[in-house]
């Protein structure tokens, strides 16, 4: 198997099932039974919370466990936003936000907040010139992600504090870290960055936890209420063994993440190229500099169904993804190749190829042999 | 006393000779339909069936009933013995609880007396009955025209008593009118289809084509979904899988774009019949609907009719739309039916399609490909799947 979907979702490590199924079969207990189990389970997510916060370079009463990216930009955005309303009802987003994000600001938008949604350019930046114009006296809040998960774009996430600074200093900044963490550096602390989202099962952890930063400066209210348990933040009996896991995920990526990502940049730039040179009528919409995440690469194979292409890869044995459907309603478009202005040929053709340290250069050249046929044959097939 | 299940089944009363052989697949699909949640005892008494079981699993074998063809009416009763006392007792029992759950003023009791030995005869009966339901509910009155509620009686070896009538969807019961095989997709129509031929006690078993892997494997599980939907009401489901993604491709590249759905429709009803007389079944069932696509004119209608020479059924032939999917959200196919995955790929839909095909043309077109050893390869990879 050659999974090329770590965007997705990545393989666990071996290191963190084995935690897991150890956790579960001997350290069981509730963290708030007042018994030596619960104490025991109390520990080690003390622990996994210290591994985090010292990867992130933060305290550790400023990490809260979730249950993933989605809720973490929901506890985010929404209590900043019910913290912050009676000063202003202006947010500032991007265009290619996650839907976790896009559909809060819709449902604000029907509740009387004005959102301003920032343009990219065709790589799927967006202008800081831009971000400055759209900043105004009552604007409460910016979301915007580090990277892009459809495209690997990196936002200049100090440069767009500094303006933010700049223009309007109670404005409050939260970044969806999802696709970053682990991969793209960061310095929260230091840009002055308020709230961070990342999630466990992006970085070889387990599916089902994920966390927030959030400056500890802030005092805010929870949006679901209960036991107290995140210090009052997210209620609910913590997921002990996802917090394990999670933990020995970020234990270990704290140790080898630096090599790991030299060598997945280098698999990148090499897979990019050799289908630059060896298939034509392309668009490789990510950028294969250091302006975009290492892991990941978008590219537009221009007369072939994206679907389609992806069950030829997937009889292969092959994973990847493709953010459009083939419909007979008309295709499902991607909505950030859409604000990129890629042509529907373009969009519908779109492919995302996600790396992870587990791949070798010998599984990406058979993928670009069977890249090259199977592109081939499908075009035959839909130009005739 | 106590309290068991009671299933009217009309229309299968008028059948005269054949009817012990109607209700006999009645009972046993009825067995079929029930058999996991554990019933005691299924007998006939005059015409009604009865069956014991624990009443805690009531709710959900309505449930499952409702969903057995040739099956008109179920109704929770009170059985008792034949004497006077019993039945007052089980008319207040069903009456009370009548009352606790709906909102109701008026009241008649209709009293049938199949066992004439017993002594005081129906229109006595129920004005006795009635009188103790006055006695025992002050609120209520009786309505002899125009009643919230009936009270009904049926004197037989024993005295059944009750007020709920459950409507079944009537028909006949699966298996007492042969074998036909449904061309089922992924969209509204067909298991809509699939679903009226069974109502008129055809077994079904089901194809289906696939494009994989120019369509997703997802489809195919939409589709099973559907068959195992359906399946609730015809009992297990035979399908077959057909990717005929070659055939697609041959007609793609010699002949003409707007032939290419109608060409891949006479493939498709070939295709089943091969099927059908492989596997001793009768007829086929499609879910066209006239004039609703390109494909379902009466000009395409005959030129794909004419690809084989079983019977083709379309039940669902003179109905709107609308009216298809008001019955695919009753038999609860709808939400599936709808999801996004398609079992033909874009790829392969002309953008104007011929609506007017001339059979002389469609086999001319035909002529230009290996129709025989396309679909003996089709057939080859065939898969099958048994649907519960």
């Amino acid at each position: 198997m050659i999974y090329l979907d770590n965007c997705s979702t990545t393989k666990p490590r071996e290191e963190v099932v084995k935690i897991m199924y150890e956790s579960m079969m001997d350290n069981f207990g509730n963290p708030s039974s007042l018994h030596r189990l619960g104490m025991k389970a109390e520990k080690r997510i003390r622990e996994a919370r210290k591994y985090i916060a010292d990867f992130l370079k933060v305290d550790n009463n400023e990490i809260y466990f979730t249950s993933g990216g989605t809720e973490s930009n929901n506890i985010a955005i929404q209590s900043f936003v019910n913290k912050m309303e009676k000063r202003g009802k202006h947010i500032i987003t991007t265009k290619i936000e996650h839907p976790s994000v896009l559909n809060i600001m819709k449902y604000y938008e029907k509740h009387g907040f004005h959102i301003s949604y920032l343009n990219v350019d065709e790589y799927g930046y967006i202008s800081l010139e831009e971000l400055r114009n759209s900043l105004r006296d009552d604007t409460i809040l910016v979301s915007i992600m580090h990277v892009n998960n459809e495209t690997g774009s990196i936002q200049p996430i100090e440069e767009i504090k500094n303006i933010i600074k700049e223009k309007n200093p109670n404005t409050l900044f939260h970044v969806d870290g999802v696709q970053g963490f682990g991969k793209i550096d960061i310095s929260l602390k230091a840009s002055g960055i308020d709230s961070y989202s990342f999630s466990g099962h992006k970085i070889h952890g387990p599916k089902g936890i994920g966390g927030l930063f959030i400056d500890k400066k802030h005092v805010i209210s929870p949006i679901v209420f209960g036991g107290n348990q995140e210090r009052g933040l997210r209620s609910g009996t913590e997921n002990v063994t996802g917090i394990i896991g999670f933990g020995e995920a970020v234990k270990i990526m704290s140790e080898k993440y630096k090599e790991e990502r030299q060598y997945v940049f280098e698999l990148k730039e090499y897979f990019g190229n050799r289908i630059r040179e060896e298939i034509d009528d392309i668009r490789i919409n990510t950028s294969l500099d250091e302006n975009s995440s290492p892991y990941i690469l978008n590219i537009s194979f221009r007369n072939v169904r994206g679907e389609v292409l992806l069950h030829y890869l997937e009889d292969k044995d092959i994973y990847v993804s493709t953010t459009s459907a083939c419909s007979s309603k008309g295709t499902e478009k991607s909505h950030v190749l859409e604000s990129m202005g890629l042509k529907d040929e373009e969009i519908e053709g779109a492919i995302r190829f996600c790396f992870s340290y587990e791949n070798t250069k010998k599984d990406l050249d058979y993928t670009v042999e069977v890249l090259k046929e199977s592109v081939t044959e499908i075009r035959q097939i839909i130009m005739r | 006393m106590d309290k068991i299940l009671s299933i009217s089944y009309g229309e299968l009363a008028l059948k005269g000779l054949n009817r012990r052989y109607f209700e006999d697949q009645l009972i046993s699909n009825i067995k079929r339909a029930i058999k996991d949640l554990g019933y005691e005892k299924i007998y006939k008494e005059q015409g009604k069936l009865y069956i014991e079981a624990n009443e805690d699993d009531f709710p959900q074998m309505i449930n499952r009933l409702k969903k057995v063809f040739g099956l008109v009416n179920i109704s929770p009763c009170i059985r008792t013995e034949k004497n006077i006392e019993d039945i007052e007792k089980a008319a207040i029992e069903i009456m009370k609880e009548k009352t606790k759950n709906q909102a109701i003023k008026t009241f008649k009791v209709e009293s049938k007396r199949a066992d004439k030995t017993f002594p005081i005869k129906s229109p006595g009966l129920s004005r006795k009955i009635g009188g103790v339901i006055l006695k025992n509910f002050s609120d209520l009155t009786v309505d002899v025209h125009k009643p919230d509620t009936i009270l009904y009686i049926d004197i037989k070896q024993k005295a059944y008593i009750y007020t709920e009538r459950i409507k079944g969807y009537g028909g006949l019961p699966v298996g007492t009118n042969g074998k036909a095989l449904l061309l089922l997709s992924g969209g509204i129509d067909s298991p809509v289809a699939g679903f009226m031929m069974a109502k008129r006690g055809v077994e079904i078993s089901a194809v289906h084509y696939h494009s994989y892997p120019f369509t997703s494997e997802r489809s195919e599980e939409k589709v099973k979904e559907l068959a195992s939907i359906l399946s609730r009401y015809t009992g297990k489901i035979k399908m077959f899988s057909v990717n005929i993604l070659e055939i697609q491709k041959e007609i793609n590249a010699k002949c003409k774009e707007n032939e290419m759905t109608i060409l891949s429709r006479r493939f498709m009803m070939r295709i089943a019949e091969k099927i059908a007389l492989r596997e001793g079944i009768h007829g086929l069932i499609t879910g066209e609907s006239l004039g609703q696509v390109a494909s379902q004119t009466i000009q395409s209608l005959s030129v794909t009719n004419a690809a084989v020479n079983l019977p083709v059924f379309r039940p669902l032939i003179g109905l709107d739309k609308l009216d298809i999917v008001e019955i695919a959200k009753d038999i609860e196919t709808y939400e599936t039916s709808i999801l996004p995955y398609e079992d033909c790929c874009t790829v392969f839909l002309p953008k104007h399609p011929v609506t007017k095909p001339k059979l002389e043309d469609i086999i001319k077109s035909e002529e230009l490909l290996e129709v025989d050893s396309l679909i003996e390869r089709a057939l080859e990879n065939m898969k099958v799947t048994i649907i519960e």
